[in-house]
């Protein structure tokens, strides 16, 4: 036998908007104006959010944070893209998915400030936070597993960064995923960084999207900082997930604009040159010249936009502090259904505990 | 002698073991460029080269995995994790192969590598950043666990661990990391494994702590300096497996009363243990039931309540209390 080429395999990348905000229209999606306009209020949000609270974390008024600064068309394109019974099973910096979804700012800010009220959402089908790093991506595979059984009109999403991809757990997601057809969609924000580790000591492979070759599912590369084209991808693999043809793993490529968090600093492992050139590729500002050339938004109606989501945000500040502290009890009360003898008698152990002292001092009342 | 916190004599320690010892490799996520995110492992990779500070992947199973496979070859990797909140993916790699490897080739091949990871709360941190997770591995045979909580014992348990032929899980509270300086030695010392320390030496009770309940338990000596005035013996365990019975035997033994503190869910942690051990060899030198002051059966709570959670001085001083008045 000779020895032969098996396959060749290739890998699409999508770009739709350039770093100026123009466009391909051949590639452009079906989008309103007025729904051009939706994305782009809700990234204004989003980055008007993310500026507050990094703010408040300096002035000591919530805790560690996990900014999506610059990356803001991931979750938001993507989002924008789902229906109201899809899933979004999320990491911990997608924020504006949760802001697309209809997740109030409160919600996100609860979280950061250490309150377990934070993630009972008042929308469906998104999933809390999810620290440990790539193990969120086995339980969209298993949503998905649920909807294949059940054979809804549903998709399951994961999302996870660069680093994700090197845990076992991205592996067993995806090869569910790929051996199971599952109706799911990968969605990695490809940040360039985890904390101070660079994208290219996470994978010796040129791109993350090629890693879908070898799970035998669909796989692309899009510029993450094009919020359309994070849309139209999204779209396209829904639309695949939906009609039977299996998961998608999309690479969306961005840069983390900010520290990893608010416990971090980047300027220890990153040139200021690099940063600078991700600065001139900023999504918000590209959305922000394409539709202002196309006419659909007016430096008046911007300057409406971005007042509007300060108010909100501003708005939202007021509910989180003015937010009533959890009872102690909230530590006990919503590990089991029915919370078991032994551990009520933990609980009225520490609260007569408490009864023989004056109050801690922070924020927890009885 | 100069003073250091403990983050300072922990990098200390591992400045001089990568001296001393050429086959010493430290590796795990931010390790390297970053020095660790709490800076443990500052300046090593510059002065020792990539090839021995190693950035790895974000995958712990593979950092423990294939620390195993270096230390089977022959090397001393000193791995960290970089919260102990994220072992888990590491867990299979702890139990079924670190701590079996020894006893599965009758000794002829071992691992003995070194996990480095932070522990407890106390700091307001992100969910996962706050876990007590010791009794998973003191549970685990074939393993060593060690929890110093002071920068002059981190150093020398620290140096001892990587000179230890056998795998030692090292937790590392991160509340501790930067709280205090104390004066430690510039050169190398090691601190054996397996011995308790006498803190404070006392006649009425023994008082039993780890990791970052010492200092708490240290805060509740002062307020009962005001107060009570009970003679309290604290001891702190600094191994807590293989755990040093002597040395709690002995002090039972004096003091008749026993007060054990953990942070750690209360549940068969190692307070269960040492309460068992008492019971069945010390039950008849007890003046008064033993107490438990320990974390609750639940999660370690997200930080609005954490200080509710961790045993605090006032909570150690009532279970004192319950031992001397019952
Ligand atoms: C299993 C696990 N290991 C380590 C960590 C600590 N940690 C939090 S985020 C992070 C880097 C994540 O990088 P990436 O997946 O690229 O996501 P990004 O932060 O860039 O969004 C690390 C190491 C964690 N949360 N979970
Ligand atoms: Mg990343």
């Amino acid at each position: 036998m000779p020895q032969e080429v098996y396959s060749n395999f290739s890998i699409r990348k999508l770009s739709i908007l350039d770093k100026d905000g123009k466009a391909d229209e051949k590639l452009l999606p079906k989008l309103s104006p007025a729904q051009l306009k939706e994305i782009y209020t809700h990234m204004v949000l989003a980055r008007t959010l993310d500026e507050k609270i990094l703010k408040l974390q300096r002035q000591g008024r919530i805790g560690t944070y996990s900014p999506g600064l610059g990356q803001e068309a991931i979750p938001i394109g993507s989002a924008y893209a789902t229906q109201k019974q899809d899933w979004s099973v999320q990491s911990f910096r997608e924020h504006g998915m949760m802001i697309v979804r209809g997740v109030p700012l409160l919600n996100i800010m609860l979280y950061f400030g250490g309150d377990e009220r934070n993630a009972k959402y008042p929308v469906d089908n998104i999933l809390p936070n999810s620290v440990p790093v790539g193990s969120q991506t086995l339980h969209a595979a298993g949503i998905a597993m649920g909807i294949q059984y059940k054979q809804k009109d549903a998709v399951a999403i994961a999302y996870f960064g660069d680093g994700g991809t090197s845990e076992g757990d991205f592996h067993e997601a995806l090869n569910f995923a790929g051996t199971l057809n599952l109706p799911c969609v990968f969605i990695c924000q490809n940040n360039q960084w985890a904390i101070s580790v660079p994208r290219k000591s996470q994978t010796h492979a040129e791109t993350i999207a090629q890693k879908a070759i070898a799970y035998g599912i669909e796989g692309i590369q899009v510029d993450g900082n094009d919020v359309l084209a994070v849309y139209a991808a999204t779209q396209e693999a829904l639309a695949r997930a939906r009609t039977g043809k299996g998961p998608t793993l999309i690479e969306c490529v961005t840069y983390r604009m900010g520290d990893h968090t608010t416990a971090d600093d980047a300027t220890r492992y990153r040139s200021p040159e690099e940063v600078q050139y991700w600065r001139e590729r900023d999504p918000l500002l590209r959305m922000q010249k394409y539709l202002l050339a196309q006419g659909m938004l007016s430096p008046q109606l911007d300057e409406q936009i971005k007042n509007e989501s300060t108010a909100k945000v501003e708005a939202a500040v007021l509910q989180y502090e003015q937010f009533p502290a959890p009872s102690v009890d909230d530590i006990f009360d919503y590990h089991y259904k029915q919370t078991p003898a032994d551990l009520e008698a933990q609980k009225k152990e520490l609260h007569a505990f408490l009864d023989t002292i004056k109050p801690l001092g922070n924020e927890g009342e009885k | 002698m100069t003073k250091m916190n403990m983050v300072q004599a922990l990098n200390s320690a591992l400045m001089l073991e990568m001296e001393s010892n050429k086959d010493v490799v430290v590796l795990g996520e931010d390790v390297g460029v970053d020095g660790g995110v709490f800076r443990v492992t500052e300046g090593l990779q510059s002065k020792y080269g990539k090839q021995r500070v190693i950035d790895t992947p974000l995958a712990e199973s593979g950092i423990i995995g294939t620390s195993i496979g270096m230390a089977i070859y022959g090397l001393k990797p000193v791995a960290e994790v970089q919260f102990s909140g994220f072992i888990y993916p590491a867990f299979n790699q702890i139990v079924s192969h670190a701590a079996r490897i020894r006893n599965r080739t009758r000794g002829k091949y071992a691992s003995g590598i070194v996990v480095r990871t932070p522990c407890s709360g106390g700091v307001k941190a992100l969910e996962h950043h706050s876990e007590s997770t010791e009794a998973f591995f003191i549970h685990t045979p074939g393993l060593k666990v060690v929890m110093p909580a002071s920068p002059y014992d981190a150093k020398g348990l620290l140096a001892a661990a990587i000179r230890d032929p056998d795998p030692v899980i090292f937790f590392e509270p991160l509340k501790l990391y930067r709280a205090y300086k104390e004066e430690v030695p510039e050169e190398a010392y090691t601190i054996p494994l397996g011995k308790a320390k006498v803190v404070q030496e006392g006649s009425d009770v023994t008082l039993i702590a780890w990791g970052s309940m010492v200092k708490t338990c240290q805060e509740a000596l002062q307020l009962n300096a005001q107060n009570e005035k009970y003679s309290i013996e604290l001891i702190d365990l600094r191994t807590l497996s293989p755990l040093d019975w002597p040395a709690v035997h002995k002090s039972v033994q004096k003091t008749g009363r026993c007060v054990i503190v953990q942070e750690a869910p209360k549940t068969l942690g190692l307070g269960a243990e040492i309460a068992a051990r008492l019971a069945e060899e010390d039950l008849l030198s007890l003046k008064s039931p033993i107490v438990r002051v320990t974390g609750f059966d639940t999660m370690m709570p997200y930080f609005k309540l954490e200080n509710y959670y961790i045993p605090s001085p006032e909570r150690v001083l009532h279970g004192v209390k319950k031992a001397m008045q019952f």
